[in-house]
């Protein structure tokens, strides 16, 4: 059955052959490049600009949020393994790595809630300065951006409890892998950027 | 019927092994972080560390170094919009402009 989708693949009707779900979901995600850049354009701009604290290093938390972005990372790799089981027609695989995928998601959510309770409680509100502005903004849309994943990955398990999965659906799992790999690299970049680079 | 990719993706010993490097190249980011004699050469480390393992993300993971070259073009030409206007803000603002 996997032999003969590969071999229908290059036989698709329309211009390009190619899928035009994956196209359009591609270009999406370079709209969304741009989205991101702008906000971490306006953070960086805004950096060690802000007249009254609290600052970036007073309040940051490397040791929790090294334990986030490393859940997150995890997450990537579940969901590859969640793909590779529905393209291989591993049931019991993508019922457990669907399940792991946003699981971890939810995780790193959990941090993400933690942290800015805890930013609120120190002083660090979306008004009281530049960084707390363009701080929230920033993450604020990434963690938005996972809570979707995380409910559009959790759709995909019940499809699978469901026994609704197979191979020949392989391309809306791949899709929403893209979603997720996605939100990832932005992590690495806003990790980075935001985090290490005080 | 639906399409599949028109090229193999990577064995899940691949996937296992990109996802080991990548644990370690977020352990070297915060190693690097916390040892100040390297804190002059920071900002450089951990721009390659990222790239690196943004990179790794995007080929293996998402799969652009085995699919289509469209979809590298379509992510790919975006991408260096986004950067190029991320450093002509920087750049503009560093100024005073």
């Amino acid at each position: 059955m996997i032999a003969e989708i590969h071999a229908g693949a290059h036989a698709l009707p329309t211009s390009t052959g190619l899928d035009h779900r994956k196209m359009g979901f591609w270009a999406f995600l370079g709209s969304e490049c741009m989205f991101f850049g702008s906000l971490i354009a306006t953070y960086m701009v805004y950096k060690g600009k802000s007249p009254s604290g609290p600052q970036p290093h007073e309040i940051l938390n490397i040791p929790l949020t090294s334990i986030s972005t490393f859940v997150l990372l995890m997450s990537s790799l579940l969901m590859v393994l969640a793909l590779a089981a529905v393209q291989r027609g591993d049931r019991l695989g993508a019922k457990l790595w669907l399940f792991g995928t946003p699981f971890f998601g939810s995780i790193f959510l959990a941090f993400q809630v933690y942290e800015f309770t805890t930013f609120v409680h120190e002083g660090l509100t979306l008004q009281v300065n530049l960084f707390g502005g363009t701080f929230f903004v920033l993450t604020g849309f990434h963690g938005a951006h996972v809570s979707v994943g995380v409910v559009w990955l959790l759709s995909l398990w019940v499809m699978a409890l469901r026994n609704r999965l197979t191979p020949v659906d392989a391309t809306i799992v791949e899709i929403a892998g893209l979603y997720w790999h996605f939100v990832d690299i932005v992590w690495i970049v806003i990790f980075t950027f935001v985090y290490l680079l005080q | 019927m639906e399409p599949t990719p028109s090229h193999p993706h990577p064995s899940i010993r691949t996937y296992l092994m990109v996802g080991a490097v990548l644990t370690v190249i977020t352990a070297v980011e915060i190693s690097v972080f916390y040892i100040t004699a390297l804190a002059r050469y920071l900002a450089p480390m951990l721009i390659v560390l990222s790239a690196a393992k943004f990179s790794l993300v995007v080929m293996f993971f998402m799969h652009l170094r085995f699919d289509n070259r469209i979809f590298r073009w379509l992510f790919a030409g975006p991408l260096a919009l986004t950067i190029g206007v991320v450093l002509a803000l920087i750049a503009l603002f560093l100024t005073g402009h």
